[in-house]
């Protein structure tokens, strides 16, 4: 557990490192999830020191969220200002984007797409 | 000894696991997707502040802490992709396309239907990247010339909404398979859409996971593309 942890730590660490000397566009946490994805990849790292901590994290993903959300409170001057556009948008939008990936990805999956096998 | 109890970190990790102990259990006991546990707990904790005259400094001393291990969680979803390498590298092509059009979607449909209806230039920009998670957002809207904060509060709106309704809606317009399911909603919802597909299945969220990182990549590149075309 304690070991997972600390792995997952270190590996966003080095992913902060990355993202930051190299100006990159990506977060930290992202490339770390990359970097600990390759470092599995290789064999460096062994999944098994990993799975209690991951699914400790993982399972109760959406908490961590919670404080996130809250944080919307104090903008809520900044949406009320033009509600409309913004909620129309926001919620039409994520419709249209779960059908196309949907859709799209479903029909690729499907045998008469199989030509890579 | 409550105005000293109050800014202590205490505050807010107790009030956030309290409230979301309950949703939890009204979830279950409702058995409805509007009762979404992070959306309730949102909603609840907000109207505690608010009731009670908190400032949200106060409660995000603990709310921090919790949104910390957030970052490590990001790290850790490398471990459910790897344990289900074979069936991913198996679908790669659906999965780079379904992605790559699910971004396109995302800026077109957002800033779009946010233009048409008279959005400000800001609010238009701020749209763009409302499917990509959180901190990607943020660098990409900083760029464009949106206002970080706003893209902040849309991105966890776009979450919230894909978690409630993302694996009913793809159910209804007949996207039953589990990778293309959790595709459609992590790209779409990120992070929060995440959570909720791996309550539902555990392929369907090493998948969302996968398009998070890849949408987030896709956006930061196709937006500044994007814009000259458009120019705004």
């Amino acid at each position: 557990m304690v070991r997972g942890l600390t792995l997952l730590l270190l590996f966003q660490l080095c992913g902060e490192i990355i993202s930051r000397s190299l100006d990159l566009p990506i977060p930290g946490n992202v490339m770390g999830m990359g970097l600990l994805l390759l470092g599995l990849m290789t064999n460096l790292v062994d999944v098994k020191w990993l799975e209690e901590a991951a699914e400790m994290l993982l399972s109760n993903l959406a908490l961590f969220f919670v404080p996130a959300g809250v944080g919307v409170m104090v903008y809520g001057d900044l949406i009320a200002a033009e509600w409309l556009p913004i909620c129309v948008a926001t919620v039409l939008s994520t419709f249209v984007v779960m059908a196309v990936t949907g859709k799209l990805a479903q029909k690729l999956e499907s045998p008469e797409h199989d030509d890579v096998g | 000894m409550w105005v000293e109890l109050v800014e202590t970190p205490l505050f807010g990790v107790a009030l956030t696991l309290v409230v979301y102990l309950l949703a939890q259990l009204l979830y279950k006991r409702v058995g409805s997707v509007w009762v979404n546990p992070v959306l309730v707990s949102i909603v609840i904790v907000i109207l505690l502040l608010k009731a009670s005259d908190i400032d949200y400094r106060s409660y995000a001393r603990g709310g921090d802490l919790l949104l910390f291990l957030l970052g490590p969680s990001v790290v850790a979803l490398a471990v459910p992709l790897y344990q289900r390498r074979a069936e991913i590298w198996q679908r790669k092509r659906p999965i780079l396309i379904g992605i790559f059009a699910g971004s396109l979607a995302s800026i077109v449909s957002a800033s779009g239907l946010a233009w048409i209806l008279g959005g400000s230039r800001e609010v238009v920009l701020s749209l763009a990247p409302k499917s990509v998670t959180t901190p990607i957002a943020i660098s990409i809207v900083e760029r464009i010339g949106g206002v970080a904060p706003l893209t902040a509060a849309l991105v966890v709106l776009t979450g919230c909404i894909g978690a409630v309704c993302g694996p009913e809606f793809c159910r209804l317009i007949g996207v039953t398979s589990p990778v293309a399911t959790g595709l459609a909603v992590g790209t779409a919802a990120h992070g929060i859409g995440t959570a909720r597909m791996f309550e539902v299945d555990r392929l369907s969220g090493a998948v969302a996971g996968l398009a998070i990182g890849l949408n987030g990549l896709m956006t930061t590149f196709l937006l500044p593309v994007l814009m000259v075309f458009t120019n705004l």
